[in-house]
């Protein structure tokens, strides 16, 4: 048998061409693969992508639905990159945001009675320590017993799924949700104000940029940062250094699962109002394709999220236009992601035929 | 030996470039058949590039390959394996779970072979090991076998596909001087058999020993050819390093107290090394230590007790006179040790991590480097500065990831890293290994002036020469125990070699310094 043997080999200062160059490639031949589909399902091929365009960024109105869209996706983003970047793959960002989802309306139904700016950050912090404790159990399971998180997180989504499913069912169900599995609606003061008046969009997205940029300082100027990426390069070397692996890896995922738990915070607060197993169209996992695409950049991450809540809505808009299934967008990302993960190997490595 | 005057292999006029570093500057060089030559130069001199060009891992710029007059394809890493150009790497490749007959004819045939074609190869590999004396049984696992074995493994496994040129990177780094003189003998039988050896090598004595001809590289461009019976070891190292080198004076030794004291220290075994049994020593101010012995005889377990890595399981550890509790790498660079690992790259820094990050790995937390979890990266970066001007760091700057420098500069930084903090303990694990005359130099004269300003020093080498010039009292370790203290001069190197090989240790009664 004859094949054509390939190797990869590793570029030590790529340039600024190549850096740039494959990612460009990713994101064209995305288009084109999504304009091909389209086609197939009886569309015209430039239309699509025009409203898909317009409908995700072309009025104001579609314009803050993006944003709003973008919002869990940041969250659950940096979760994600921030865990990424220390190697600590939390693969279970959408347990942790149904925890910070149920401290949000296990709190902010009326059992404290407080004012919104009392109450606001209150909920906040509780969801965010709810969503670090979920994953705290990973993490103790990886540092004490080399259990890998991989597979802890992944499988924690399922039980804690069915653990609010339960909750809803039970206790939590609202007396007045016509027999729906649904918690009862938040008091006003839990509700997160609107960003600018009469503009359907929501602090949570204030709260999410803020997030996104307090990482991104914490990453380049804390010694916390330091050791996270420090673990994240070389654990041999971070240890041998006498930077406490373990515990850099616990407090990483603590402020991961606490990001995580802020996008149920949101979107319970800012949005739904109450708590239902629809919160989360899996913002948890959709947060790993926005991390990747960010390049575990924090700002690169409110960026992606932009892009992956565009073809969300846009796609929407463009289905009922013209036709075509909203798998679209699905199909979309899963390119993109594909094609971005190669594009980001080729900016590190060359390929070099026998 | 080379009057047969066929040329093997010649590489004309390489050229490879990376960026602004030219790493091949048109390299030519052929060997003959039944020929033994030596490729010298400094570590980042392009002795590496050439080889991966030579094996088709980099396309040259311009230049060709030729192996017995036919030129090799560019840039095709089979092209040299089937022109029988073989190579033992310096880092084994061998499967450790598999036996020694597996790994030679794996990638040869398949694993599961035919009885009968087994027990050809099987023959083939007893001829082989009878015809060069390269002992090894064919059933062994490689994961049982010594560092020596392994590589008379690797050799194996390149006689066994019948090349007719092999190449040899510095092999003789983690073998004992008796080993070195079996892979000599082997080398010898080699080229009686008409075979051509390319013996990458830092050491000038081993050069001249087994090499008919030297090739000296220096950044990049060839620098010097002779033949080794037309030159010595002198005007070897003037063409490596472009100046007559010098070896550092070492003065007496002015011993004080002792700072470290291992007391009955003993460790557990791990998968692939003996730990310590019962070691007592004292690393006094003022005094190096040296510690020989074959690489996996317990160096790594001294390494981790003294860097704070691990603790001992049996006995204990006193640090000025007080019995050290709870003991970490951070505790250790707390109380003043300057721990230089064995493996700079994967232990010693971060690859992706500039040289300002790496300058602060082990203190970044100190109120120096930043206050309240914040990082003061003003005054990390002017540390790093500092280390760069001092210790004559080459490098583009502080802000260039540190994998983009050569293993010297690497280790440079490493050393200024430790020693800007005024360490009164060093621990140096093979502190020049890998490295140029003139980064060993350097380095070898930085641990003698903290010896002379009252530093004490652990120095752990598998390199005998280093040990021995270096050290004012010599320890052996073997199978995790530990020799007599010997004084400087006192003993000759075949008669460490002899306590190397774990001899003597039942004759004597150890005591401790």
């Amino acid at each position: 048998m004859k094949w054509c043997p390939m190797r990869l080999e590793p570029i030590k200062n790529p340039s600024l061409a190549r850096s740039l160059l494959p990612p460009a490639i990713a994101l064209g031949t995305t288009v084109i693969i999504a304009t091909l589909l389209a086609m197939v399902a009886g569309a015209n091929a430039f239309s699509v992508i025009g409203l898909i365009l317009s409908g995700a960024f072309g009025s104001q109105f579609a314009l803050l639905e993006t944003l709003n869209r973008a919002t869990p996706l940041i969250f659950t983003g940096l979760a994600v990159a921030v865990a990424f970047r220390a190697k600590f793959w939390n693969i279970g960002a959408e347990a942790q945001l149904y925890a910070g989802a149920l401290l949000t309306v296990m709190l902010g139904t009326g059992v404290l009675p407080w004012p919104s700016i009392a109450l606001l950050p209150t909920l906040a912090v509780f969801s965010i320590l709810a969503g670090a404790v979920v994953l705290l159990i990973p993490a103790l399971l990886k540092t004490r017993f080399g259990v890998d998180e991989v597979v802890t997180t992944l499988l924690l989504n399922f039980i804690f799924l069915l653990f609010i499913s339960m909750l809803l069912e039970g206790p939590l169900k609202d007396p007045m949700g016509m027999g729906w599995p649904k918690s009862a609606r938040l008091i006003d003061e839990a509700r997160l104000p609107r960003l600018v008046e009469g503009l359907r969009l929501h602090w949570g997205f204030g709260l999410a940029i803020l997030s996104a940029i307090c990482i991104w300082i914490i990453q380049t100027r804390s010694t916390l940062g330091y050791e996270m990426r420090a673990v994240g390069l070389n654990k041999q070397a971070a240890a041998f250094a006498g930077i406490p692996v373990n515990l850099v890896i616990v407090k990483t995922a603590l402020l991961s699962g606490g990001l995580a738990a802020l996008a149920g915070f949101s979107e319970v607060a800012g949005v739904k109002a109450s708590l239902s197993l629809d919160l989360s169209p899996g913002f948890g996992y959709t947060g790993i394709i926005v991390a990747m695409l960010a390049l575990l950049h924090p700002l690169g991450v409110i960026i992606a999220a932009l892009f992956v809540a565009g073809i969300f809505v846009g796609a929407d808009s463009m289905s009922r236009a013209a036709g075509v299934p909203t798998y679209l967008a699905d199909i979309m990302l899963a390119t993109a992601l594909l094609l971005m993960v190669l594009a980001i190997m080729l900016t590190r490595f060359r390929v070099v035929r026998d | 030996m080379t009057d047969d005057h066929v040329e093997a292999l010649s590489l004309n006029a390489i050229t490879k470039r990376f960026g602004e570093l030219t790493a091949n500057d048109a390299v030519s060089f052929s060997v003959n058949k039944g020929e033994v030559v030596a490729l010298l130069g400094e570590n980042g001199a392009g002795k590496t590039t050439l080889m991966n060009i030579l094996f088709g891992q980099y396309t040259a710029d311009s230049g060709t390959v030729a192996v017995f007059g036919q030129t090799l394809p560019p840039g095709n890493s089979r092209a040299a394996l089937d022109a029988g150009v073989g190579m033992v790497h310096q880092h084994f490749t061998l499967a450790d779970n598999l036996t020694v007959q597996e790994n030679i004819t794996l990638g040869v045939r398949p694993l599961f072979s035919p009885r009968l074609a087994r027990a050809a190869a099987r023959a083939k590999i007893i001829d082989l090991s009878t015809k060069f004396h390269l002992v090894v049984s064919p059933d062994a696992r490689v994961g049982s076998l010594t560092v020596g074995e392994r590589q008379r493994v690797e050799i194996l496994k390149a006689l066994y596909r019948d090349v007719r040129i092999l190449i040899l990177d510095e092999p003789t780094a983690v073998l004992t001087p008796q080993e070195t003189n079996d892979l000599f003998a082997t080398l010898r039988l080699a080229i009686g058999e008409g075979l051509s050896i390319i013996f990458i090598s830092h050491k000038l004595h081993e050069v001249m020993a087994i090499a008919d001809r030297v090739v000296v590289l220096r950044h990049g461009k060839m620098t010097g050819r002779a033949r080794t019976q037309d030159t010595d070891k002198r005007a070897l190292a003037a063409m490596m390093m472009g100046a007559e080198a010098n070896a550092p004076q070492v003065a007496p030794a002015n011993p004080g107290p002792a700072l470290l004291e291992l007391h009955d220290v003993t460790t557990p075994n791990n998968a692939s090394a003996p730990g310590l049994k019962s070691v007592s020593l004292a690393l006094r101010a003022g005094q190096i230590i040296g510690l020989a012995g074959v690489s996996g005889n317990g160096q790594a377990a001294m390494a981790d007790v003294v860097g704070g890595l691990g603790s001992p399981t049996g006995g204990h550890v006193a640090l000025n006179g007080t019995r050290i509790q709870h003991w970490s790498p951070r505790a250790a660079v707390q109380n003043g040790i300057a721990r230089i690992p064995e493996d700079r790259h994967k232990t010693g820094t971060i690859a992706d991590f500039d040289l300002t990050e790496n300058a602060i790995l082990e203190r970044y937390n100190t109120a120096t480097f930043s206050r309240g979890g914040w990082l003061n990266w003003r005054k990390s970066r002017a540390f790093a500065d500092a280390i760069i001007d001092k210790y004559d760091v080459r490098c583009p700057g502080a802000d260039t990831p540190i994998r983009l420098l050569s293993g010297g500069n690497m280790q440079k930084l490493i050393l200024g890293r430790v020693l800007e903090a005024n360490p009164q303990i060093i621990l140096a694990n093979q502190p020049v290994r890998g490295l140029d005359i003139g980064a060993v130099n350097y380095v070898h004269s930085q641990l003698l002036a903290a010896r002379d300003r009252g530093a004490a020093v652990l120095l752990i080498s598998e390199d005998l020469d280093e040990v021995m010039a270096l050290s004012d009292i010599i320890h052996v370790i073997a199978n995790g125990r530990l020799s007599p203290a010997f004084g400087r001069g006192e003993m000759t190197p075949a008669q460490l070699g002899i306590w190397m090989a774990g001899q003597g240790f039942d004759e004597v009664v150890p005591h401790a310094t």
